[in-house]
């Protein structure tokens, strides 16, 4: 009988053939589909995040980790409950106005997924209004802004700057990443988190807001 | 002739922030003059890192480069004001570092270039986004010839950069760059391609072996210029031997000698 430990190391290695057939026998064995997406799945794809975030895994594997995660879930989704799928948090996320690099922005939302987040994509070019708007109708913990460029640095500067006037600033923590942001720029702005890879930003976010 | 853009003089690296942050010459012109004899055509000058000091910053940077060689620089700037500022400074024609179809890009930028005597990189983006398809990138970059010969730009002025995009997130990303150069070069005849080698590789290791294999496979379909590093010696290697295999250099003799140099080694 597979144990969760296989289909968490299946998941690590990419091995998607390997994955499906573990967690099929898991399920005709009775394991609840709830254990297999959280102590097996999630708790890959947290490993997956450490190792691109230690520079172990590289982009592709963990774009193949997550589409294997994928076809996981949906095995498993006829068995999840409702309350099965328990959130770990809502984040709203964009690359702001002005840009329109999405690579890294896709990444981070793929990581965050697949550890456990609701994540709302805003896409590119996205203005502070828009974040206002999104922040108004979603209500998140959290609000990722995205950047590529140093030209539109300032853009998240200012994006902060609304945010903090929409009084709004109190209910949510602000994470920002991108090739030109570092830790000084994030603080300067007043942003709560600096990530400078797509596993870090999954790993941080779960610490800061639990 | 292949057209190196020497990428170094760039605020976002961290030395060179430093270095010009505290206003150290001798970095930036020891990184200058290693850049000049490892075979630049152009260097590269971006001064965007520190935000609100790009006007000083960039001043300072073209007066230092300007002492140390005698190399025409790559004016790398989205604002037509820095440009225009840098342009007044400069003592031969630069290229310019860049021009796209995004609106806001475009149209200051045309404005800018209108009568000037310089080069220009030209973006195959626009307000759409990054092009996911051979078209995308060709017919935007057609669209950027037409309305830059329509300003009197020679096509021998225009390096369209087809915008390299990482194989690391799409498996088609090589290909889509090397048929777009293809039917850039043929196509458009008489403009140059050109554009950041390294993005090629992000995200995986030994990125440089990538580096190096695809700008030679670039090469064969007609990529005639690159945003690169040139004290990277194997890549410099590589383009010298790509060169050669071409048949661009008379009697293998610049290939003979960078092995005499010590520059080309099996």
């Amino acid at each position: 009988m597979p144990e969760l430990k296989d289909i968490t190391e299946n998941l690590i290695s990419c091995d998607i053939t390997a994955l499906l057939d573990n967690v099929k026998s898991a399920l005709e064995n009775g394991t609840p589909a709830h254990d297999i997406l959280t102590h097996g799945l999630i708790k890959g794809m947290a490993v997956v995040g450490e190792r691109m975030e230690s520079g172990e895994m590289f982009i592709p594997e963990v774009l193949m980790a997550a589409h294997s995660m994928g076809a996981a879930v949906e095995l498993l989704s006829p068995f999840l409950a409702e309350g099965d799928i328990s959130s770990a948090g809502r984040v709203i996320i964009g690359t702001v106005k002005g840009d329109l690099h999405d690579i890294g922005k896709n990444l981070v939302i793929l990581m965050m997924q697949s550890v456990g987040f609701e994540v709302i994509d805003l896409g590119v070019d996205v203005d502070s209004d828009a974040f206002l708007k999104a922040i108004d109708e979603y209500k998140p913990q959290v609000v990722g802004l995205s950047a590529l460029l140093t030209t539109t640095m300032p853009m998240m500067r200012k994006t902060v700057e609304k945010i903090v006037a929409s009084g709004k600033r109190d209910t949510l923590k602000i994470m920002v990443g991108g090739a030109p942001v570092d830790q000084s720029f994030a603080d300067e702005i007043g942003a709560d988190l600096y990530a400078s890879d797509a596993g870090s930003a999954s790993k941080l976010v779960k610490t800061l807001i639990h | 002739m292949f057209t190196v853009i020497g990428e170094r003089i760039n605020t976002t690296l961290k030395k060179v922030r430093a270095a010009t942050e505290n206003r150290d010459a001798d970095y930036i012109r020891g990184d200058v003059e290693k850049q000049v004899a490892a075979g630049a055509t152009y260097i590269d000058v971006n001064a965007g890192a520190r935000i609100g000091h790009e006007a000083e910053d960039m001043k300072w940077l073209l007066s230092v480069i300007m002492e140390t060689t005698r190399l025409p620089l790559c004016l790398d700037s989205p604002d037509p004001a820095i440009l225009e500022m840098a342009y007044d400074m400069v003592d031969q024609p630069p290229l310019i570092n860049s021009i796209s179809l995004e609106k806001e890009r475009f149209d200051p930028m045309i404005d800018f270039l209108k009568g000037k005597e310089c080069r220009i990189i030209a973006l195959c983006m626009d307000d759409s986004g990054m092009p996911q398809s051979v078209h995308d990138i060709f017919s935007r970059a057609q669209l950027l010839v037409k309305e830059l010969e329509a300003i009197g730009v020679a096509r021998d002025d225009i390096f369209i950069d087809p915008l390299i995009q990482p194989m690391a997130v799409a498996a088609e990303n090589g290909t889509m760059a090397m048929d777009s150069v293809e039917k850039i070069m043929k196509e458009l005849k008489g403009v140059h391609t050109t554009g950041g080698l390294s993005n090629i590789s992000y995200g995986l290791p030994q990125r440089k072996i990538i580096n190096r294999i695809f700008l030679s496979m670039m090469m064969a379909r007609g990529f005639d210029s690159a945003i690169m590093d040139p004290l990277d010696p194997k890549i410099m290697a590589t383009l010298k031997t790509t060169t050669m295999i071409q048949g661009n250099d008379n009697f293998c003799m610049n290939y003979i000698k960078a092995v005499r140099a010590g520059e080309i080694i099996a």
